[in-house]
């Protein structure tokens, strides 16, 4: 064991040398594996970032809803059957209402995009969604300040809103957004409730801190025709295992509404929050391999460097070569020495590239989400080593087996 | 007991499809504490007799004993080792790190043989006094003059106590005042005890030895005692 301690001891003095020798050759190689750790690092906690917000956000949607709609979220069938369908209509919902015993909350959604204003302040194409009190129901949703709109405010479409954290961020920086009132288009609407961040930047549009809920007759009287367009009815099972049981009880109802004999399709579609957990990662997956794939490209570049470097720097020193094996250095030795220098010009590009990614990545933080994990800080390391390592490899023992007369005799 | 003993080792190289034969059929034995020249044109077989003698190379056919070790059939890293604690090297072109200074490149050896640093440091210290650049000790080769460097070179040959000191044309590259000057350090290190090989083609380096083998053609074409014709005007070591 000491042997091994004193040759690698003495190996790493001898690479330190060397790399102190040729600063500036060293520091560009260092580049190279600086870059492409890097990318690898900022790569992977970006991936991570997406994937954690997309989780806290899908979570907000709750597992146990299901979105019985004329589209189906994901679907092989083709665009131009389910434009053909039928819309669903706000009567379809009250006599869905009627029938259905399973749900714990059922409510139908109508969406539309207004500017919203409220004195000066102002934030336009704001997805509106319409619907009942029981909405408040199918979703997780938390509030800052405030509370839902009831069921007589929603029956009555009163002109009242509810509004996400992002809105009132906007047009109530000082937080006083409750009982203001602000304009939906041209119409007033009094605030009821603020709602608790939900925190998704994924989703978009579709996030909730980005939303505007109102009584769904609001959206019918201001902004759309009840006839024109569909309307999604949102139902909640009593509890996550009752999911299955609620699919079938409504796909039954839907069927029985619709009229539908018993050899014709749905003309409706009834969507899960797993459709989306499936689809999400069907692209992230690809994302995911896409991205490392190029940032590994980088990487690879940084490789090809330092091996070539390293080639340099072993036909460079021949005579050096030649001399250390004259006086007495292994084949073993030789070789360790140069893997030992590739070794240590990719670790500390890889250890700068690290520091620079987790800076990178903590500024980028403010404007999209980032992630840093522990085994990704493993990782790079344990792969700038095993860069220099792999590149080290083909010129190190291109060196170990030298000759020791022809380089002595090298010119 | 003899240091070296090689009996009937030939060399052949392939140069291309051609064969060349670089030593024939050479014989020779070396004691301890001797002084032996080896002298002879280009292309006579001295360099690939020294680099035999320096166990850099092992013979196509033939026996090389050294010491006690059978040399024409040692692996390489045999060799390393044999070469590490038993022979000094001391080359025409000094061969020196450029980047390091004298104490380093003198403790060198030391490092393969692995020797704790304190120790080897303190032996590099002596060896660099002993051939007297007790004040150049931080000094990097280009900081030095020809000969102190060829000093330097002796005294990373002599740290490791070897059997032997293989010195190639090791005034080649000094001017012929320095030139003695190294000729006379050679002088006291075989007074202290040690073996030296010299390997040169000049006449008057190869008449400090005090015997002088003749190669020609790949074979020794004379191999005499002779008497001392030196003596050096001052003691290099004190």
């Amino acid at each position: 064991m000491k042997p091994i301690f004193f040759e690698l001891n003495e190996g790493l003095a001898i690479a330190w040398r060397a790399i102190r020798a040729n600063k500036i050759r060293a520091a560009l190689t260092m580049l190279g594996i600086f870059i492409g750790v890097t990318a690898v690092v900022m790569m992977s906690t970006a991936i991570k970032g997406i994937d954690n917000s997309f989780q806290k956000g899908i979570s907000a949607l709750g597992s146990d809803v299901l979105y019985i709609d004329k589209w189906a979220w994901f679907s092989n069938d083709e665009w131009w059957k389910m434009r053909n369908r039928r819309k669903i209509e706000m009567e379809d919902f009250y006599r869905f209402k009627e029938m259905a015993k399973l749900p714990l909350a059922i409510a139908p959604v109508s969406n539309s995009r207004q500017t919203i204003k409220y004195g000066d302040r102002k934030a336009e194409g704001i997805f509106l969604t319409g619907s009942n009190a029981d909405y408040v129901k199918t979703t997780n949703f938390t509030f800052d300040q405030g509370r839902f709109f009831s069921e007589i405010e929603g029956n009555a479409s009163r002109n009242v809103a509810v509004i996400g954290s992002e809105i009132s961020k906007s047009l109530f920086p000082r937080g006083d957004a409750l009982d203001k009132t602000i304009k939906i288009g041209v119409v007033n609407f009094k605030i009821v409730g603020v709602l608790a961040e939900q925190g998704s930047v994924v989703l978009g549009p579709f996030n909730p801190d980005n939303q505007v809920f109102i009584p769904i007759g609001t959206i019918f009287k201001n902004f759309r025709s009840r006839h024109f367009g569909t309307v999604t009815i949102n139902v909640r099972a009593a509890n996550p295992n009752m999911v299955e049981e609620t699919k079938a009880e409504a796909e039954g109802i839907m069927r029985k509404i619709r009229g539908l004999e018993h050899d014709e399709p749905n003309d409706f579609s009834i969507n899960q929050q797993e459709a989306l957990q499936e689809q999400y990662n069907s692209v992230v997956g690809v994302i995911q391999i896409a991205g490392l794939f190029i940032t590994g490209l980088s990487l690879f570049v940084g490789a090809i460097g330092i091996m070539n470097i390293m080639f340099v720097s072993v036909k460079e020193r021949t005579r050096e070569i030649g001399l250390r094996k004259a006086i007495g250095a292994k084949r073993r030795t030789i070789m360790a020495q140069f893997l030992l220098e590739s070794s240590v010009i990719c670790l500390l590009g890889g250890l700068i590239g690290l520091i620079a990614a987790v800076i990178l990545s903590l500024m980028l933080n403010q404007f999209f989400p980032t992630s840093i994990q522990y085994d990704v800080v493993i990782l790079a390391i344990f792969i700038s080593l095993l860069t220099g390592i792999i590149s080290g490899l083909a010129p190190a023992y291109t060196a170990a087996k030298m000759d020791p007369v022809d380089a002595l005799r090298y010119e | 007991m003899n240091i070296i003993n090689i009996e009937h080792i030939a060399k052949v190289y392939k140069v291309g499809s051609e064969e060349v034969h670089a030593l024939r059929d050479v014989s020779l034995k070396i004691d301890k504490n001797e002084y032996v020249a080896i002298m002879g044109p280009s292309g006579s077989g001295k360099s690939t007799l020294m680099n035999m003698l320096g166990c850099l190379d092992t013979p196509t056919s033939g026996i090389y004993d050294f010491k006690s070790f059978s040399v024409s059939e040692m692996t390489d890293n045999d060799l390393a080792k044999i070469r590490n604690k038993e022979i000094g090297f001391v080359f025409q072109t000094f061969n020196l790190l450029a980047r390091s200074d004298a104490v380093h490149n003198v403790e060198l050896p030391l490092i393969y043989a692995g020797i704790p640093t304190a120790e080897r440091r303190e032996r590099a210290k002596q060896a660099l006094i002993d051939v007297g650049l007790e004040d150049r000790m931080h000094h990097k080769p280009n900081e030095l003059s020809g000969g102190q460097r060829q000093r330097v070179a002796i005294a990373r040959a002599l740290v490791s106590n070897p059997a032997i000191i293989l010195a190639d044309e090791p005034t080649g590259n000094l001017d012929s005042k320095t030139g003695e000057e190294i000729m006379a350090l050679f002088h006291d290190i075989h007074e202290k005890g040690n073996t030296i090989i010299l390997v040169t083609h000049e006449e008057y380096i190869a008449e400090h030895a005090l015997r002088i083998i003749r190669l020609k053609d790949g074979l020794i074409e004379k191999d005499e005692n002779v008497e001392r014709r030196f003596v050096p005007k001052a003691k290099v070591i004190a």
